[in-house]
């Protein structure tokens, strides 16, 4: 199956290649490249329905590995798990829907479809790579086209936003890069498979004067967080996104919140959990407490936001910060929830941004008090974007509620304080969600451009369908996701325990009282 | 049949959802309607089967599963879920049949009934809940109903800012729960109800470290889903949501914030009393906040004016019995409260619907009077309705809210005898406020003006506003009252008729000496816990007190408000203190306004400019200051024409490393 594999990850990048070979500017050219690029991110989606098929979710081995020498003693190789999988599906499902959404880009429509087509091989290469270096590549290069999505087809101030994510995402990945070198010269290889298995040193030593417990495990540690901290992103490394969000075009605000964000957790789990368990362990407090912050401060800010986008851009970060909690609380549920939160979150957010998309179309505004009313012109538009604001509160029955509760389920157990802060997001979500809900939908309408705002054509409503379908039946039956994940997730603690032991119980059972005596 | 029951409601609230408007106004209204009737008759069906013995488990399919934590969608039906059946599908279905006559001048029906339809549905997916889980997907679900309907009339914005408050106070409550329930996995390793209960008593004195204590289990996790109750059935502290969800159509009301959701609470405590009954201190706050409750609610219910608030506080007021009634351990005793008050509440309130309807959208009882004339069979129910809750004997508040303070009387410790003052202050309170508002409202003058004289526009308080009133039949300015329609007063008379009848049919099942073939296994009691029993052995004086309460408060209001009708406004000047501080309902809403909301944006404010702002950017702006004009040339060519070429480029950087793979 490793042929379907590289087929599904080159061919988005080959679709975009031939585009080159296209020439001219006209309208004729610009919907047969639309219509190309669709087709191509369609056809992707065939292919990779077919690794769906035969992927087997109660084996935490890589499947469908493609092996081959490379240049320079490196391999090319490719493979997937529990963790990696969903996250291809999850890219290959979104990207027609991407290209649906940029129906309407009429500047530059050529470079604009090659970027995104590049940028998901580029993605898909992430989740897929089994080599450190090719991993670092897919993972580095995935910023060029993402850079120039913003900088060129951005809003008013994208050469800053643009600059602010190139240099915060590209400053973290060099300390990522020494991380790799050094690992490298450790084990001999950059096989991913086999770097899984060896165990990094964690005897402490001393660096002028400073005692580093867990040793080199993390110093590691610590360059792969520096990087996947800011991909997340976890506060206080978080304010590049409100800004790239806010001059990205609809579809890269897309692409950003339900695929660039996912590549941080991903990495998360690939590589600090399982490669360095001693670290980790002894830095779970430190992400707790990152991650409890993020999710609260987020909130807050996300309250008072007047900006639409800015508004759904902090309320990432939040549900980014449920995902680190999880992820570091070292249980089982607490994986499962950070790694079905990401997918959940791919859906919700990617659909929120698409709904400040449909009403931006028209108004030309993202101000959240230009708006007001937007129900009563556009009913059909209101109910989706209910459906999304729900699942982004967390409402049981939607995505959105599974990974929150599960985290939240596994910090318990690891801190009941992280818990308890985290929980907190739950009120202030249901706050800045309803009330962004309330000044857009609900009241009278006061600006008379809303009064001719028309309602979502057949193309809108082609985009939400496929995302409340797969919000809600993950939310009512999240069994299969859970399955990939929990396989992986078992396999990874099995380790991971071996390394730092196992938690005891948070109570234990004292004897029982005596027999209830039978009462008149 | 139990599947049918839950799931007729869902099929109905679609249908009407997507549908509504291909099938017209009457299907959409009448196709869930008729669908609830169906549910009715079967729970009715499924609560004989199961007087009979017969307990039912329907497992659907897997929902969470992760690890040791696997949850599946279930639906059971014991004793305990039955009675609640019965109760939901009930009022829903009158409600539904009222909401045909009620809604008839509102041109969004089909969005109405598919919303009252969802709310059933959600309510009936909590009551029939197997594990904690599911209760919470309900108890979420019913939120936001609850949120939809509050906030109906979307135009009118006090029915937004009503709606939005009772969600996010409910999300008060449900932190309290999740804490609840992530201890209860810890703890059990499941969240299933059968699970946990039985390895309950085990861990009666077992401890962990919640936040900086180390705390008993049980008590911890009993304290904490309990404030998940507290939210949802708008407790002392938790309250201040339920008067302003009366922004909601009055139906609604009916439904939801009174004889159903809002009793969420009381059902979560009476399941969950294989818990509570080895957390004595968990119940024991329950009793002092539901006494608390009863009390702040009827203090606040005595002044105001609007006819459906009044009718809110005293349904926040009742629930506090129940709840107390609960946190003594006479379970039973706050299930029976909950299946009464459920029939004259909802009366109460479909009543008032038809007294608003009548007066055409006026809810201020200070503008009405006289009515019984003109709406006598209204004026006869609600009589009814209100001899119900004030506990005439031989009808059903009766039997239910004399047991509570008997309870009240035998329980132990400092919190029941505060509990039993409480009571029977309350059962004073409740009467006179009750009566207060049939005389103002079917008796004295008529401070309205008939036709053709214009009606005088209120101008107090925003819901007097006629939100869909554009829509309106008649116009504001003519006053005919009018008798409702069939649709609304047949199920005003089938709850006058449960409200009559209920307490005597059911009292020896629910609470008598068979109540433990009744309850069987639903509901547990400790080994200590005998106050069943011991409430049946009271004084005599006891027995009398509530009586010699209710005729008390009569006498007041009818001196008040029939007699002497100079003097309530010289009471409350003589009192003003007490009066404002009564009808500004003790200041809760400006003290969370100062003390929550304020705050929480002014911080949010200043996180986002001081902290993202100034800090955070303020840093990163200063460095990359420096290597940025470098780059900066670089970006201002590439949107300058020169894009393609880098994308180009990019693109050739890749295509190498294809052709090395390949190679």
């Amino acid at each position: 199956m490793g042929y379907v594999l590289n087929a599904v990850l080159w061919l988005p990048l080959i679709g975009g290649l031939i585009l080159l070979l296209l020439k001219g500017d006209g309208p004729a050219e610009r919907l047969l490249i639309k219509r190309w690029s669709l087709g191509i991110s369609v056809l992707t989606f065939l292919i990779s329905l077919i690794l769906l098929f035969s992927f087997d979710s109660s084996s935490p081995a890589f499947q469908f590995v493609v092996d081959r020498p490379w240049l320079a003693g490196l391999n090319y190789k490719l493979g997937v798990d529990g963790f990696s999988f969903p996250f291809l599906m999850l890219t290959t499902a979104l990207m027609p829907i991407v290209f649906l959404a940029s129906w309407n880009v009429e500047t530059r429509v050529r470079e604009y479809f090659i970027a995104f087509l590049v940028l998901e091989t580029l993605m898909i290469g992430v989740f897929c790579a089994l080599d450190m270096v090719l991993f670092y590549l897919f993972f580095e290069a995935g910023l060029i086209p993402m850079f120039l999505i913003i900088g060129v087809w951005g809003g008013k101030r994208r050469i800053y936003a643009s600059f602010k994510f190139f240099l915060y995402t590209l400053l973290g990945s060099l300390l990522m890069l020494v991380a790799m070198i050094w690992m490298w010269s450790y084990a001999g290889t950059t096989d991913i498979e086999k770097l899984l298995v060896t165990d990094f040193p964690h005897d402490g030593f001393r660096v002028l004067g400073f005692m580093v417990t867990g040793g080199a495990q993390t110093l590691l540690w610590l360059a792969f967080f520096a990087s996947f901290a800011v991909k997340m992103p976890m506060w206080p490394v978080h304010t590049w996104l409100p800004d790239a969000h806010v001059e990205a075009p609809t579809a890269g605000s897309v692409v950003l919140a339900s695929i660039l964000l996912k590549m941080g957790g991903y990495g998360f789990v690939r590589f600090n959990l399982p490669m360095f368990p001693v670290a980790s362990d002894l830095m779970a407090n430190f992400v707790f407490t990152l991650s409890v912050i993020g999710i609260v401060y987020a909130s807050l800010v996300a309250l008072v936001q007047e900006d639409m986008k800015k508004l759904v851009a902090y309320s990432s970060v939040a549900h980014m910060g449920f995902v680190t909690m999880g992820l570091f609380s070292g249980t089982q549920q607490g994986i499962d929830g950070a790694m079905f939160q990401m997918l959940s979150h791919g859906f919700i957010a990617g659909a929120l941004f698409l709904c400040v998309g449909v009403v931006y179309d028209r108004l030309h505004t993202r101000e959240i008090a230009a708006y007001g009313g937007v129900v009563n012109v556009m009913p059909m538009f209101a109910v989706v974007f209910l459906f999304f604001t729900m699942g982004n509160v967390g409402l049981p029955g939607t995505s959105g509620f599974v990974g929150e509760f599960l985290t939240m389920t596994g910090a318990y157990e690891a801190n009941t304080w992280v818990a308890f802060f985290a929980a907190t997001g739950v009120i202030l979500s249901a706050g800045y969600a309803l009330w962004l809900y309330r000044r857009v939908a609900f009241g009278t309408i006061t600006n008379p451009h809303v009064a001719e705002m028309k309602e979502m054509g057949r193309r809108e409503i082609a985009l939400f369908a496929p995302l409340v379908i797969a919000t809600l039946y993950f939310g009512l039956y999240p069994k299969p996701a859970l399955d990939a994940f929990g396989t992986s997730t078992a396999h990874l603690l099995t380790r991971y325990e071996a390394a730092v032991g196992e938690r005891p119980p948070i109570a234990l059972p004292g004897a029982a009282p005596a027999a209830a005596e039978a009462h008149h | 049949m139990l599947t049918a029951i839950v799931f007729l409601p869902l099929i109905g609230s679609l249908i009407s959802g997507f549908f509504g408007k291909r099938l017209g106004e009457t299907l959409a209204q009448w196709i869930p309607t008729g669908l609830l009737f169906v549910s009715a008759l079967f729970s009715w069906i499924v609560f004989a089967q199961t007087l009979g013995g017969e307990d039912r488990l329907v497992r659907l399919f897997t929902w969470i599963s992760s690890g040791e934590l696997q949850t599946d969608w279930a639906l059971r039906a014991d004793p305990l879920t039955a009675v609640m059946l019965v109760v939901v599908t009930t009022v829903s279905a009158l409600v539904h049949l009222y909401s045909v006559g009620y809604m008839a001048e509102d041109p969004s029906k089909a969005r109405f009934f598919s919303y009252l339809s969802f709310f059933t549905f959600a309510m009936l997916m909590l009551v029939t809940a197997d594990n904690f889980l599911q209760m919470f997907f309900g108890w979420e679900g019913v939120g936001v109903a609850s949120y939809l309907l509050i906030g109906f009339w979307h135009q009118k914005d006090s029915a937004n800012a009503a709606s939005m408050k009772a969600f996010i106070v409910n999300r008060v409550g449900d932190f309290g729960f999740l804490l609840g329930m992530f201890g209860v996995f810890a703890v059990f390793r499941s969240l299933d109800f059968d699970t946990v209960f039985a390895a309950a008593p085990q861990y009666a004195e077992s401890t962990f470290h919640f936040l900086w204590m180390e705390v008993k289990v049980l008590e911890a996790i009993c304290f904490l889903l309990f404030i998940g109750a507290m939210g949802k059935s708008a407790q002392f502290f938790l309250h201040t949501w339920l008067p302003d969800a009366m922004e909601g159509p009055t139906p609604v009301s009916a439904l939801i914030h009174a004889a159903t959701m809002v009793t969420a609470g009381v059902v979560m405590i009476c399941r969950l009393s294989p818990l509570f009954e080895w957390a004595p201190g968990a119940l024991a706050f329950v009793t002092f906040i539901g006494a608390t409750t009863a009390l702040f609610a009827a203090t606040v219910g005595l002044v105001q004016n609007d006819i459906k608030r009044i009718i809110a506080y005293s349904t926040c007021s009742q629930l506090g019995y129940m709840f107390f009634a609960a946190g003594l351990g006479a379970y039973p005793v706050a299930m029976f409260h909950l299946f009464t008050h459920a029939f004259f509440k909802a009366l109460l309130f479909l009543g008032a619907g038809s007294v608003i309807h009548a007066m055409h959208h006026e809810q201020d009882i200070r503008k009405m009077g006289g009515l019984w004339r003109y709406i006598p069979l209204t004026f006869v129910m609600m009589v009814v309705g209100t001899l119900a809750i004030t506990g005439l004997p031989l009808l059903s508040g009766f039997y239910s809210k004399d047991a509570i303070i008997e309870v009240a009387f035998v329980g132990k410790g400092w919190t029941a005898q505060y509990a039993f003052f409480v009571s029977l202050l309350v059962a004073a309170m409740t009467s006179f406020y009750s009566w207060r508002l049939i005389f103002k409202v079917f008796f004295g003058p008529r401070v309205w003006k008939d036709d053709p004289d214009p009606y005088p526009t209120p101008v107090e308080e925003a819901h007097d506003d006629h939100a869909h009133g554009d829509d309106h039949g008649h116009g504001h300015h003519e006053l005919h009252p009018h008798e409702s329609p069939k649709t609304m007063l047949i199920p005003i008379g089938v709850l006058t008729v449960g409200a009559i009848l209920a307490g005597a049919i059911f009292a020896p099942g629910f609470i008598g000496d068979g109540y433990e073939e009744f309850w069987r296994g639903s509901i547990f009691f400790g080994p200590n816990n005998h106050v069943m029993h011991d409430f049946h052995y009271v004084p005599l004086w006891v027995k009398f007190a509530p009586f010699m309460m209710m005729v008390t408060g009569f006498f007041i209001a009818w001196t008040l408000y029939e007699r002497r009708r100079d003097l309530p406004a010289k009471l409350a000047r003589s009192q003003e203190a007490l009066y404002t501080f009564f009808l500004n309902r003790w200041w809760f809403d400006q003290a969370y306004d100062f003390l929550f909301v304020k705050p929480a944006q002014a911080l949010g404010r200043f996180l986002w400019k001081k902290g993202d702002g100034a800090t955070i950017d303020g840093a990163i702006d200063g460095a990359s200051m420096k290597i940025a004009p470098a780059i900066a040339g670089l970006l201002r060519r590439a949107q300058s024409g020169y894009v393609f070429h880098y994308a180009f480029a990019m693109i050739l950087g890749v295509v190498v490393l294809v052709g090395l793979a390949v190679v």
